[in-house]
């Protein structure tokens, strides 16, 4: 048996169809990440695949990864394929393949995984495309440039179905890479559900918690965030931002001392629809935020002009909300055939086109679509793969929606 | 805030047609068998509409009351507010419309019915399209039977019932019993075509402007 080493722990690699794979299968030495680890924006999103028991495609092959030591692969890190530290031994599995035809097909699948594993991230993943994440610019962790909205979808009350469902939408979320879950006190059931499908999910340690608070008095924003953080069932919220700028001037002294005392490990302020937004210029330039959220899309560009230049000049981490505008941008421009130069800017669908657009602006740091569908999360996490537009490919981009 | 008007209602809307729908599906299984027991109040209320009787505005009042109490506390306190925190004011809303039922219709016994009048007509043509057809919107329209919407547990049905008996009646009870299930039309109708159902949308905003108009021909006298 393979003894899980202080930094590397031992994989075995299942091949369908493979004689000598499973139990008895060629294992594979990966590392185990540390929590907290910075990624950058040219690692691969390997983590997201090394969950015990997923699958992935390779060319035409389906791997299987198994956990030897049986503990969960609990990782914010990723690796770059030349990364020194990843090897492989295929010595056993290659010994007992199975027949022709398949012979030929595992040999060049054991060679991806085993003798040339210092390319497994690249090659054994489906998409051989860089993971993106942009720093917070108040303290540098890096945050895949798409999170997770919750409003109305995930405000399903108790209706288990329902929250199930939730629950591998954030199960997809996370296995993609993604972080960020963003809920307020005003989306109903939402945090809830979120808390529910965390515990489900066994509270994966990579998820990052914002939230907000919402109520006019300010002597209750305190006890507002305690509930709050009970319903998500976490230890403490990564970011809680005011809702809306609802009586900002009470709740910002809060929050700011709730971060002083470790409480919280960021803060922010929100709007949405372009409301309000001469008040929170004056909040981003008077106030030590952190983070802002405001509505940004190919057709709704007010921010450009000055919310988002002064987000980058004050160091202020921006969050996108409504990035499909409530649905109505993408059901208007799927429709339309997705244009060929797309592909430019690694574009599989309209879903990373639009969410694309916006994370490639360099103040933004996360988008947050919300969805209740599987396949939607997945094809909006794939804006967190590949090359981003140029500003010429934006300016395309953004005529181009507009025609729609 | 200077820029209210910028909103509009799917701003403010919590929960998806889905969402809501299953709410329905939810409640319905939760409580059965209280439609039965509803459905079965709804026939008295009907029965007690058709002729003048002794203390006929009191029994009405009190099956409208019980259907607007089970529905404030059923409905809205217990079940609708886990997809919208407004739902306890709705709750409220509809404790004090029953409550508005006891006093003006149990205790001061306004309800005193016309039966040959037109208004007596339409009102009772909306308690049996309350009663047996609007529970058959659903399953007409695809959703099921589970998603069914019964007098007396659910509100669409409720208001327009009690929107039927105040037609019939006099002229102040419409004023007095009439203006929360005027309100619930419009803020129902406007919720639904939100949701994008627009059949179910019409059919509150529908009913209450046929009470108007029927009520403003027959001018019916001051009971």
């Amino acid at each position: 048996m393979p003894v899980a080493g202080r930094d590397h722990r031992d994989y075995r690699v299942n091949l369908p169809g493979l004689v000598g794979s499973g139990r008895d299968g060629p294992k594979i030495q990966l590392p185990v990440p540390e929590r907290h680890c910075g990624v950058n924006e040219t690692s691969l999103p390997w983590n997201a695949f090394c969950r015990k028991g997923l699958e992935r495609e390779v060319g035409r092959w389906r791997i299987r990864l198994s956990d030897d030591a049986g503990g969960r692969m609990s990782t914010k890190h990723a690796r770059k394929a030349s990364d020194p530290m990843i090897s492989g031994d295929s010595r056993k599995g290659s010994g007992a393949l199975a027949p022709v035809p398949l012979r030929r097909q595992a040999l060049s699948a054991l060679a991806a995984l085993g003798a040339s594993a210092a390319l497994w991230p690249s090659t054994v993943f489906a998409q051989n495309r860089p993971f993106i994440t942009r720093p917070i610019p108040s303290t540098g962790e890096s945050l895949p440039v798409i999170g997770l909205g919750s409003w109305i979808t995930f405000n399903v009350g108790n209706d288990r179905v329902a929250r199930d469902s939730c629950t591998e939408v954030m199960r997809n979320f996370f296995d993609a890479g993604g972080r960020m879950i963003d809920s307020s006190p005003m989306y109903g059931s939402s945090q809830d559900v979120i808390g529910y499908g965390l515990q489900k999910l066994g509270k994966p340690q990579r998820a990052f918690s914002a939230d907000k608070v919402w109520i006019s008095s300010g002597s209750a924003g305190r006890s507002q965030i305690e509930k709050s953080r009970q319903r998500w069932g976490v230890s403490r919220f990564d970011l809680v931002a005011v809702h809306n700028l609802l009586s900002w001037q009470e709740h910002l002294p809060t929050l700011l001392a709730m971060k002083a005392a470790g409480d919280i490990r960021y803060v922010g302020v929100t709007t949405s629809e372009g409301r309000r937004h001469q008040e929170i210029e004056e909040i981003m330039r008077r106030q030590p935020l952190d983070f802002v959220q405001v509505s940004y899309s190919a057709v709704e560009r007010d921010v450009e002009a000055r919310i988002l230049p002064l987000a980058r000049d004050r160091g202020i981490a921006v969050v996108v909300n409504r990035p499909f505008r409530e649905g109505t941008l993408i059901r208007a421009v799927k429709r339309q055939p997705l244009p060929d130069w797309a592909r430019e800017a690694d574009c599989a669908n309209w879903a990373e086109f639009l969410l694309k657009f916006i994370v490639s602006h360099p103040a933004v740091v996360c988008a947050i679509p919300a969805t209740t569908s599987v396949e939607h999360v997945r094809e909006n996490m794939g804006a967190c793969l590949g090359r981003l537009p140029d500003e010429p490919m934006r300016r395309r981009m953004a005529a181009h929606v507009e025609q729609f | 805030m200077s820029e209210w008007w910028t909103y509009s209602l799917s701003d403010f809307l919590l929960f998806s047609a889905r969402t809501y729908r299953r709410l329905f599906e939810l409640y319905n299984v939760d409580i059965w068998p209280a439609q039965s027991v509803a459905l079965a109040l709804g026939c008295i209320l009907l029965a007690l509409m058709w002729r003048p009787r002794a203390g006929q505005g009191r029994y009405v009042s009190v099956i409208l009351m019980v259907g607007w109490i089970w529905v404030a506390w059923a409905f809205h306190w217990r079940h609708f507010v886990t997809i919208n925190w407004a739902a306890t004011y709705f709750a409220y809303v509809f404790a004090f419309e029953a409550l508005l039922l006891f006093v003006f219709g149990i205790v001061l016994d306004e309800l005193t019915f016309e039966p040959r009048s037109v208004a007596h007509r339409v009102g009772f043509a909306l308690l049996l399209f309350a009663v047996f057809v609007q529970p058959l919107i659903a399953p007409l329209t695809g959703r099921g039977w589970l998603q069914a919407e019964v007098f007396g547990v659910t509100p669409d049905p409720t208001v327009v019932a009690t929107l039927g008996v105040v037609l019939a009646s006099g002229r102040r009870a419409r004023w007095r019993l009439g203006i929360l299930p005027f309100m619930w039309c419009a803020l129902s109708g406007a919720v639904l075509w939100t949701l994008d159902a627009p059949v179910d949308a019409v059919v509150l905003p529908i009913a209450a402007i046929l009470v108007l108009v029927v009520a403003r021909i027959a001018r019916a006298p001051a009971s």
